[in-house]
């Protein structure tokens, strides 16, 4: 477990690596990515235990981690690097031809720390719910747990996983809802108003809380543990998490422009100015 | 004399809740889904043995398909049961993404395929399924002809590492293959030796095959019959042994002729050594309510419609 001045410093190093590899093909999501930092961070560095260095599909005995909105690949492989599943370096790879950092995540590629594809938005909860299960079955009391983008939930599958979740008691697993309010076409209320996500999850049957500054690491840590001291009590856990989309980067910050363009050279000075090379860039 | 008796006709879907149950007594490993069909299914002797073992997601066939997909992160092997309809054309992003593109070890099984369903009509009578399964890199696909072989399938599936659509259907049919036969996925089996017409059938058609066969003979024609209950991998060699022979081909099926064995197997032939081929398939329709014999009748599926595809496909021959 890091300090937290640690895990500040990798949240930097995180950023560093999500403009930089956006910027290299001059394609992916970094709004996104930028917004969930500190949950990666957070979650990878903090939270979950894990052995990154002997990857293993089943990963019996270890705290798994979903990702369903996959198009947020950046801040998925610069934290899966950063954490030891995989070499830094091969961050120079994103979306490359041949490489097993697709564009959105894959096990096709056998890239260590993945179990699951996702970019099709709305699966990454049925999943979960079935590794869930199978730790059950197992008698492994490690924990599952995912992340979902606000606007992903107009999805039906979550809401039919949703509901299975809390009428079977699947209470080993925490979903967070990256709450940052915008998605491609604009803000998620004006695209499709959805109301309150946490009474939607209330009235489901799980067991919730949320994250008012989930781009403050000390906040974020304090939700996770919170959430996680909620497990085994016959209930789903799901963290309404408030971000701004593109945090920690001005001129991208709180806007769905950056949901999926790249930085041009100058923009991209402009971001590294603000972010400290803390870890080495890759 | 016949070479094939029906020992008693039987619905496949029985086959695979016989299977079913013996691969919960033998494999501590396999796990089961249901999307409120455990019934039609015939699932209840698993679900009643292993209730911890049996997962009950009621009418949430996407949400099933991706619990099957993260049950198997941990070991599990998960067979997922619903109608045909369900299990492939409304969940058909989630079994390519979290599934087969995934590389999850998911066994897809099928109940209620094609028109033999019967007076539920068209909205339940998929005939696009293998289509839509064959077309997935790494999916196997299977089509059982009776209740024996669709037994021996599903436990053999559970052997095997990889995504499987299995496919059977609702009606009673004769079930005239051996109880013990030993399931070999992709292998082609030669039921009957012929030298005029290869007849290459799969699922329900396979005994319409045996049928037509025995008709030819009477005409003084010599029809081979193959059953195909594998289409993907399909058994190149054994369809080519025998076309080589016999020179021309049948395919014979449940399904739409688009996306179908027989599609599959004509690839094959115009790869390699191209023969004339007739299809016995539905040609471009949706099915409606009837019984099934109506309905196999009216859509070209009928034991009279294989003969006459066998002395057409004969005719060709240069």
């Amino acid at each position: 477990m890091a300090d937290i001045k640690d895990l500040h410093r990798i949240a930097s190093q995180t950023r560093r690596d999500i403009v930089r590899m956006v910027h290299a093909v001059q394609s992916g999501h970094p709004g996104g990515s930028l917004g969930c930092t500190e949950f990666f961070v957070a979650l990878y560095h903090h939270m979950m235990d894990y052995d990154a260095s002997n990857f293993d599909m089943d990963g019996k005995q270890e705290d798994l981690f979903f990702l369903s909105n996959g198009h947020i690949s950046p801040v998925y492989y610069s934290v899966l690097s950063r954490a030891g599943y995989f070499p830094v370096e091969e961050l120079n790879t994103f979306r490359k031809l041949n490489t097993r950092l697709q564009g959105h995540p894959t096990t096709h590629e056998g890239l260590p720390g993945v179990r699951i594809a996702s970019g099709s938005l709305g699966q990454g909860m049925s999943v979960a719910i079935g590794a869930a299960l199978t730790k059950k079955l197992n008698g492994d009391d490690k924990l599952v747990y995912t992340l979902h983008g606000d606007g992903e939930l107009q999805e039906g599958q979550i809401w039919e996983a949703a509901m299975y979740a809390a009428a079977n008691k699947v209470d080993n697993l925490i979903s967070t809802i990256d709450a940052n309010g915008q998605q491609i076409d604009g803000s998620t209320d004006d695209v499709l108003a959805m109301g309150s996500i946490e009474h939607k999850f209330q009235a489901f049957g799980w067991d919730t809380l949320s994250i008012e500054k989930g781009n403050d690491m000390a906040s974020v840590i304090e939700g996770l543990e919170a959430a996680k001291a909620r497990t085994g009590k016959g209930k789903p856990v799901a963290i309404i998490m408030k971000t701004a989309m593109g945090a920690g980067v001005d001129f991208m910050e709180g806007t769905h422009e950056w949901h999926g363009i790249a930085p041009s050279d100058d923009q991209l000075a402009n971001a590294l100015g603000q972010l400290e090379e803390t870890l080495g860039d890759y | 004399m016949k070479k094939y008796i029906d020992q008693g006709a039987k619905d496949t879907r029985s086959g695979f809740g016989a299977g079913l149950s013996e691969l919960g007594k033998s494999n501590p490993n396999v796990v089961a889904l249901c999307a409120d069909l455990t019934g039609s299914l015939k699932m209840n002797a698993f679900a009643d043995a292993h209730p911890e073992r049996f997962y009950q997601v009621g009418i949430a066939e996407a949400n099933m398909m991706g619990i099957a997909a993260g049950l198997t992160i941990g070991g599990k092997i998960p067979f997922t049961g619903t109608f045909a309809n369900f299990s492939t054309g409304r969940v058909y992003d989630q079994i390519r993404q979290s599934i087969a593109y995934s590389g999850k070890n998911v066994k897809i099984c099928a109940s209620h395929a094609g028109l033999t369903l019967g007076e539920d009509g068209a909205t339940h009578q998929i005939l696009e399924d293998i289509g839509l399964m064959k077309m997935l890199p790494g999916m196997t696909v299977i089509n059982p002809c009776d209740f024996n072989q669709t037994k021996a399938a599903t436990i053999a599936i559970a052997e095997h590492n990889g995504p499987v659509y299995l496919r059977f259907g609702r009606p009673k049919v004769a079930n005239f293959t051996a109880p013990d036969q030993k399931f070999e996925i992709g292998k082609a089996l030669s039921l009957q030796e012929g030298s005029d017409v290869t007849i290459a059938a799969t699922g329900h058609l396979v005994w319409k095959a045996l049928e037509a066969a025995e008709i030819l003979a009477e005409k003084g024609i010599s029809a081979e019959v193959l059953n195909f209950h594998t289409i993907k991998p399909l058994d190149e060699e054994a369809l080519l042994r025998s076309t080589v022979k016999t020179g021309c081909l049948v395919s014979a099926e449940e399904h739409q002729m688009a996306g179908g064995l027989g599609e599959s197997l004509a690839g094959a032939l115009m790869r390699t050594t191209p023969c004339p081929q007739e299809f016995v398939a539905v040609n471009d329709s949706f099915g409606e309510s009837g019984t099934p014999d109506q309905l196999m009748e009216k859509y070209g599926l009928s034991t009279a419609n294989i003969v006459r595809a066998a002395e057409k496909a004969i005719s060709r021959k240069a």
